[in-house]
């Protein structure tokens, strides 16, 4: 063992593995599990049917600008990738055709730009 | 696609999951790699993905115990980076609420970003589901997902070899999902939703421990719940 945590404390990394996952755990298991059958009043239930269209775009939308493989820098490729991937998505609704035109177009414009 | 019988959802599901095994792998791969590299062993990393399941968060912990910083601080920052799961939790109880207590448990354990962004946009899609095909369904978008993560994890820790950066395929976690969420526009509400979350998301970047990204979210919810209303209040069909 050679890495920056050759040294590190066995019991910590346990630690921080047990915890990390019994702590995940429970922030999946917390709406589900403590409220499970009970009737959501009409204002949570209207907030939370648009978790995942305001969740996943702000998850994506930074690594579409400032992906990491650029060192941060916007690029033209996944740019290009990105906006083809939105378009096909509304006109063909269908999550793989998207995702292979979405690839396709990213490789394409790699292969281009270079 | 008819999602009637729990066993067609499952495979409905399944077929749904399956375009994030592009996803899942090379993050796996990298995170049994990078474990590895750090001193963790074949076991610990392994551990680590079984029992934490979510890359993001794993790659959080693994960076801060490399800068040593004290072991509440990792975990406090890396559970920020997966606040995000309560809230998917509360956004699945209307329509997984009813089934027992271990079932929910299960779901609870599996509960990640694409596992939640497959089954929503179906059971927003397919209002009257049962619940055994929800469940189902769930059931169905994890089996290709979660055992691949472990796999590639062990894999990673093993061979100890990246995929060529050349592959791009840092790229296809945005693409695989704005693929999945385009479709879920479907009204005025949905769009302002995403607008605001994207804006708020951009700006609020910089924010430690990825805190941005539950701000977002929260202003993306609050705008489409008031679009929502003033569409109603309008008369205007939702």
């Amino acid at each position: 063992m050679s890495g920056a945590l050759a040294g590190l404390d066995r019991g910590a990394l346990w630690v921080i593995i047990l915890g990390l996952g019994l702590g995940s755990f429970l922030l999946r298991f917390l709406f589900l599990g403590m409220i499970g059958n009970r009737r959501l009043p009409d204002w949570v239930l209207r907030h939370l049917r648009y978790t995942a269209v305001a969740i996943l775009p702000a998850l994506v939308a930074p690594l579409v600008l400032w992906p990491d493989a650029t060192g941060g820098t916007p690029d033209p490729a996944r740019l290009t990738a990105a906006a083809v991937t939105i378009a096909v998505g509304v006109w063909l609704k269908n999550v793989i055709a998207t995702v292979l035109c979405g690839a396709a177009t990213l490789y394409l414009m790699l292969y281009v730009i270079g | 696609m008819t999602s009637s019988t729990p066993k067609s959802a499952f495979w409905s599901g399944f077929a749904a999951g399956l375009p994030f095994t592009f996803v899942v792998s090379p993050i796996g791969v990298l995170f049994g790699v990078l474990a590895t590299e750090a001193g963790l062993d074949v076991v610990e990393t392994l551990m680590f993905s079984i029992m934490v399941i979510a890359g993001a968060a794993q790659f959080t912990a693994l960076q801060l115990m490399q800068d040593s910083a004290p072991t509440v601080i990792v975990l406090a920052s890396a559970l920020a980076v997966n606040l995000r799961m309560a809230m998917y939790s509360a956004a699945l109880t209307p329509h997984l609420g009813a089934a027992p207590m271990w079932k929910r448990s299960i779901i609870a354990y599996f509960l990640v970003d694409q596992s939640f962004a497959c089954s929503m946009a179906e059971y927003e899609r397919q209002p009257d589901m049962t619940l055994g095909a929800r469940i189902a369904f769930f059931a169905g978008t994890v089996t290709p997902v979660c055992p691949l993560w472990y796999v590639c994890t062990l894999a990673g820790a093993l061979i100890g070899t990246r995929i060529p950066e050349a592959y791009a395929l840092d790229f296809a976690v945005p693409i695989t999902f704005l693929a999945l969420v385009t479709p879920m526009l479907r009204t005025m509400a949905h769009v302002v939703a995403a607008l605001v979350a994207i804006v708020v998301a951009l700006l609020g970047a910089g924010i430690p421990f990825n805190l941005g990204l539950i701000v977002a979210g929260a202003a993306g919810m609050m705008a489409g719940a008031r679009t929502e209303l003033w569409m109603e209040r309008k008369g205007m069909a939702i």
